[in-house]
């Protein structure tokens, strides 16, 4: 049953490529109006349009720097709040049921907030991002430092490890594979958020570029720009993959991943 | 569990977010600002705002939408993973097809869907159905894909195939998985449903908060935003209760197989 990796690879390439035939031949055969949706070449003709213009890179642009600085500063705060919730039981039992509100809380509700605030302004894009993402790597640290074995503390602390000694050596290699996977998690969120800021607010990026592009007519630059987009989340993954790999390889099962 | 320790558990509970709410009704009493009214102001407002006609034309409408995005998003998500899943060569051949689609971040389809459909309720049912299909999709081709080898040879011991197979050996072995994608899909859902009302719709629970911030109906406004968060709560604590009830069997499994602790 097991399928060489090679011939997995190839299966691959192959179903992209039907994916990508299979989209060029509806639109010619009149099964769907081209108007709703171009052709493959087409699109890819706009992409290259695109990829030409200053005005694109420039979106580009924003719309990394707004995902960039809100991941980091939801990833910091995050792990620092994770630890210390984590490591203080009293103050885990005081804020768990206010967590537990605070989090289903979708952030799109903090959109008008956050238009009447700061406008268009890269801080409203930050404030939907950082509060997505924020959450997934806070629960992801509270779960990996109540996961630490209580076998280890106890030798910690019989051997006289202090507090700062005990977080760094016991607590956060515990945690740090749960933090990975809230970070894998946040980035793919805080993209999501990114766009959607500039998408219904309007803050610079790819997502005001696609509603300036539908709202125009402009539908294989639009269908360019997702196209974009969705490559863009692709590389997020890919990095994010390798980012855990990498900090991980010390890890026995680098495998296991705490379920989302 | 004693009564003293009971009180305990319920003012721990409880104490914070009291704590908080007094905190925002307090700091808030005077407040002069446009943007931050006094809480007193919000929760006088919500009455004459949310009861009554808007509940029925625009809250009930929208979570409608989004159970119909939901339930259809679920039956397509784990039908297909059900096949996708069962054939390693299907499985490598679209892996690459799917990881794309899943990495586009579901909002920007908003406007594609516009173009397609308009901005009626097949619109936003659709966009509702994209976003949610991923997570539920691809949480199942891996459930299906990890099932237990035993199982699978004890099945085809016992000649037990067709619906009987896919319903005591796929379906039951990837449900874990199964709900763990629904639950991502949920909280995806209610987004979509906020954004496709915010981009362009003329009913709905999105569309009438944004309404409220454009006229600086403020107090309004505010608290639309505290109505948003109840019903995500909501949809989260009856979530927790469906899975509470579909897996009840592998939590149990599982804390048997850890051992008393």
């Amino acid at each position: 049953m097991t399928t060489g990796r090679r011939q997995r690879w190839w299966l691959g390439a192959g179903g992209l490529l039907g994916f990508l035939v299979l989209l060029e031949l509806v639109p010619r055969a009149g099964l769907v109006p081209d108007r709703y949706l171009p052709p493959t070449s087409r699109i890819a003709g706009a992409l290259a349009a695109e990829l030409g213009q200053a005005a694109f890179w420039a979106a580009l642009g924003d719309t990394l720097q707004g995902w960039a600085i809100g991941l980091a500063v939801a990833v910091g705060a995050g792990v620092a709040l994770g630890l210390l919730l984590g490591s203080v039981p009293a103050l885990r039992a005081a804020t768990s049921s206010t967590i537990e509100f605070l989090r289903p809380i979708p952030s799109v509700a903090l959109i008008p907030l956050a238009v009447l605030l700061f406008g268009t302004d890269l801080r409203s894009k930050l404030l939907l991002v950082v509060y997505a993402s924020f959450w997934q790597v806070q629960i992801q640290v509270l779960h990996g430092v109540q996961d630490v074995d209580p076998v280890a503390m106890d030798t910690a602390h019989s051997y006289g490890l202090g507090r700062w000694a005990r977080i760094r050596h016991v607590v956060w290699p515990t945690a740090l594979p749960y933090a990975v996977t809230g970070f894998r998690l946040a980035a793919a969120v805080a993209l999501v958020l990114a766009v959607t800021a500039e998408l219904i607010i309007g803050s610079p990026g790819l997502g005001r570029e696609i509603a300036v592009a539908q709202t125009s007519g402009a539908v294989p630059a639009m269908y360019a720009l997702v196209v974009v987009a969705g490559l863009l989340g692709v590389g997020v993954n890919l990095v994010a993959r390798a980012l855990e790999r990498r900090v991980l390889a010390w890890h026995p099962s680098t495998r296991r991943e705490a379920a989302a | 569990m004693t009564v003293a320790g009971a009180a305990r558990r319920v003012l721990l509970a409880a104490g914070l977010p009291i704590a908080l709410l007094a905190l925002w009704w307090v700091a808030s009493a005077d407040s002069r600002s446009f943007y931050l009214p006094p809480l007193r102001q919000i929760l006088e407002v919500v009455p004459s705002v949310w009861v009554g006609a808007r509940l029925v034309d625009d809250v009930l409408p929208s979570l409608a939408r989004l159970l119909a995005g939901f339930a259809l998003a679920t039956v397509a998500g784990v039908g297909l993973g059900v096949v996708i899943g069962g054939s390693p060569r299907l499985r490598a051949a679209l892996e690459p097809v799917l990881e794309f689609l899943r990495a586009i971040p579901p909002p920007v389809l908003v406007p594609i869907f516009i173009l397609v459909a308009g901005i009626g309720t097949t619109m936003k049912v659709l966009v509702i159905v994209s976003g949610c299909l991923w997570p539920i999709l691809l949480n199942t081709v891996e459930g299906v894909r990890a099932r237990d080898e035993v199982l699978e040879d004890t099945c085809r011991a016992y000649g037990i195939r067709g619906s009987a197979r896919l319903r005591h050996l796929v379906l039951r072995a990837a449900s874990p998985q199964i709900v763990t994608g629904m639950r991502q899909a949920l909280a995806i859902g209610i987004i979509l449903m906020v954004i496709s009302e915010m981009f362009a719709a003329s009913s709905g629970l999105g569309f009438t908060i944004i309404q409220f911030q454009r006229s600086f109906a403020i107090p309004e406004m505010w608290s639309g935003i505290l109505l948003l968060g109840l019903l995500g709560v909501a949809l989260s604590l009856a979530f927790r209760g469906f899975e509470g009830r579909v897996l009840g069997w592998y939590h149990g499994l599982r804390r048997a197989q850890r051992g008393p602790s």
